[in-house]
This record gives C-alpha cells, structure tokens and sequence, in this order.
C-alpha cells in the first residue's frame, strides 16, 4: 500500500514528465524499494519493446520522390504514351530491385544500430544495469556459460583506463547476446557481443564507426561474432576499448 | 502542382526530415499502405498552403501531425475508426498503475515485435495514437496535447488506458500460448517423455 502513490507516479517518471525534484525523490524510493524498481524495470523494457515495434512502416523512396516534388515544385512527368512508359517500367522496375537491396540492407542496419543504442540507454536508466557485478573477467566470463550459444574472450585491462562493471544478457531482432558495461572517467560504455550468423540483418563484415543518438559506436565481426561497442565516451575511448577486444 | 518559392525551402527543410517519422504515424493509423500514401500527400500540401499561418519557433512537429491526424479524422477511415469504437469515459487524471505485471514479465522473456504491433494494432485508434506519440515519437506530454488538440490530464488518461488495454491483450494472446506449452509438457509426461 504504501508503494500506490509512487506506482501511481511511474509512468509519468518513465516518461521524463516528473519535476527534478520529483525525479530525486523517485530515485531514492526505487533504490530502497525492490518492488518499484521490479516494476519500473520491467516497464522500462516494454517502453523499449514498444518503440523498436512501434516503428514499423518505411516509406517507399519513389513516395518520397512524389512528395518531395510536390512541394518543392520540381515538375512532376507525365508518361502517356504506352510505348515510353513500357520502357520506363523496365529502367523502374531495375532500379527499385536496386533500391530494395540496398535501401532495406541500410535501413535494416539503422534498425539494429538503433535498437543498440536503446539498449545501451535502458541499461544505464535501469536500477539494477548487470546482471553479474564483477570487476574480475575470470568472474564476468562464466557467467554467460549456458545462457548463450558462443563463447568469447575479455581483454586484459591493465593500465588501459577502462574498468569492467559487470555483464548481463541482451537482445537484438530476437536474438541472445552479451552485454559488458565498462567504465572510463566516468563514462559508461556498453560492448555488445552476438553470434553474426544469429543476426537476422546482414552486417556485412565490415568494421564501421559513427554516431547513433550522439553515441559513439564502433562494430566489426570477428571470429563469427559482431562486437558494437557504443557509448558517450568520445570516440578515441570507443576505439581503444575496440581495438583491446580485436587483439583477443 | 504548388511553386516553388523561398517560403517553401523553409517549409521543406522543416517538414522533409519528418517524412519517415509521419508517414509510420499514418500507416499505423489508417493500418493501409495506400491510404497512408494518400494521407501523408495530402497533409504535406495543406502544411505547405496553410505554412503562412505557422508561427516561426513554434513546435512545427506538433503543427505538421496534427494537420495529418485532423486530415486523418475526416477521412472516410478515420470516420469509421473513430464512429465505431466508443472511447470509455475519460477522466482528466491517470489511473494507478495495473497490479498485474505478468505480460511484461512474460515479455521480458519472450519479446517479440510481431506479438507488440498486433496488440498496437487491435487498440482503438486514440489510445493507438496518443501511445505512438509517446513511446514511438518520444513527444512530451504537452507536445501530444498540443497534437491532438486535447488537455495534458487526457493524454495521461489515454496513455494510461493504451498501457493497460496492451498489457491486457498481450495477456490474452499470451495465455493460450502458455496453456498450450503446459499442455504439450502435459502429453509428454504422460507419454514418458
């Protein structure tokens, strides 16, 4: 009972819309009360669920076009004669097969690159961020024995800057992977690990670095295994933490 | 066709970026492909008519959607979406929070896109809608009152009950699912398995 008016609070502190004040207090009583911090977590986790599922629809870039010009007032063409359109359909016809290729592969990549940089954020605004609470790789390791189909090496640490906080399980498109949070002047860093093969959209190989909602993100597969090391920290720290990982 | 003049860069370099964002918003809403395409067409040529009237510094994202979900209620779907599913009686504040956590719990363990967008699918289209705003568009409360035209105290009503109406279907769906799963352990108990 005495939990009601807080629970009652929940979704408007999840949603950002409690005063800094509010904020504070909300924060003190989910770190002393296991039943808020349950719920607040788990609704933290459909929020997300919901706003990866909720966007759903892509336009299609020849709407786009017809819009755009709309607009713009770029002149629209007009085919009428059956002969021209017969041969535009066939040059259209290439080009959306083309499109489709390569747009969806990009837009499908955003998506798990967008999906990465959600679950980086959960964790950080989550109560309980690990799962495993360990310091020690020897400890962190273990940990994922039997809770994902892969195995996978930390680096070794010393004198590098970084600090490992812990680990716990993560999901991209459905599929099991691990999440290391590490720690450097301040700054939380997630390293994202999944079996490559597992992965529903292609990433092609390639190593690749860029900004996601203003993170910092590098990923490359190694070993059939897709590392995404993402965080605020700036990207010199990104790509330390990725090239220690590379040289396992 | 609309000309192209100083005003209209203006208005493309503001409403061009959204283009995906509302279109998404128009699809779930009219749950069409075609209808969406003819919504977002036509919400683009009345912003760029009516951009005039917009107020420079104001929120051109709570202006464009709410030219697009007006333009949506007065179409033949809107219509109908909103003529035949009566909303419940809307009070002005948020209802405490649903005891029952199971769906999330199950969720957690067995989330899935597919199962969340038919749950989306099957809410009525205001509680679809202030829902989509808040967790898909990030929008402020303000900003979805602004939106859609309705007090800060009935976004939190709406949100609330979408919140509620989704745990509850994804409650149902995932139900049988279960007793299926206890009923197939069931049979290979009994089979020895």
């Amino acid at each position: 009972m005495v939990c009601e008016s807080w629970k009652a609070q929940l979704d408007k502190y999840l949603d950002g819309e409690l005063s800094p004040d509010e904020v504070r207090a909300f924060d003190a009583h989910v770190r002393s009360c296991s039943a808020c911090s349950t719920d607040a977590l788990s609704r933290v986790q459909v929020k997300r669920a919901i706003h990866v599922a909720g966007k759903r629809f892509t336009p299609s870039a020849e709407f786009r076009r017809r819009v755009h010009g709309s607009i713009t007032g770029k002149p629209k063409r007009t085919l009428r004669l059956g002969w021209m359109f017969a041969v535009a359909s066939m040059a259209v016809l290439a080009i959306a097969a083309f499109l489709f290729t390569y747009v969806g592969g990009r837009s499908g990549r955003e998506q798990v690159y967008s999906e990465i940089a959600d679950l980086h954020v959960a964790t950080l605004a989550s109560s309980a961020p690990v799962d495993v609470v360990s310091t020690d790789r020897h400890t962190v390791k273990p940990w994922f024995q039997g809770k994902i189909p892969f195995s996978f090496d930390l680096p070794e640490l010393q004198n590098s800057g970084f600090v490992l906080l812990g680990g716990r399980m993560a999901y991209v498109e459905q599929t099991p992977g691990a999440q290391l949070i590490y720690d450097i002047r301040k700054h939380h860093i997630s390293v994202f690990v999944f079996q490559e093969r597992s992965l529903p959209t292609r990433l092609q190989g390639n190593s690749r670095s860029s900004k996601e909602l203003s993170f910092n993100l590098e990923t490359w597969s190694q070993s059939g295994l897709r590392y995404f090391v993402i965080g605020d920290a700036n990207a010199a720290d990104i790509d330390s933490l990725a090239k220690l990982f590379k040289a396992e | 066709m609309v000309r192209a003049d100083p005003q209209s860069d203006s208005f493309e370099e503001l409403a061009m970026p959204l283009f995906d964002q509302l279109y998404n918003f128009a699809h779930w809403l009219t749950q069409n492909r075609e209808e969406a395409e003819d919504l977002v067409q036509e919400t683009y040529i009345k912003a760029l008519r009516g951009f005039s009237s917009f107020q420079m510094g104001t929120n051109f994202r709570a202006w464009i959607y709410r030219i697009l979900r007006n333009t949506f209620l007065t179409s033949r779907t809107g219509l109908r979406a909103t003529s035949t599913v009566p909303l419940d009686q809307e009070e002005d504040a948020p209802e405490l929070a649903v005891e029952n956590e199971t769906p999330e719990t199950i969720l957690l363990t067995r989330s899935s896109s597919q199962l969340i967008q038919n749950a989306i699918d099957g809410l009525p289209v205001h509680y679809r809608e202030a829902l989509l705003l808040c967790e898909v568009e990030e929008m402020s409360y303000q900003e979805i009152a602004e939106t859609l035209s309705i007090p800060v105290g009935t976004v939190m009503s709406r949100l609330s009950r979408a919140r509620r109406s989704l745990r509850q279907q994804l409650g149902r769906t995932l139900k049988p699912q279960e007793e299926t799963s206890a009923a197939e352990a069931e049979r290979g108990r009994d089979y020895g398995l």
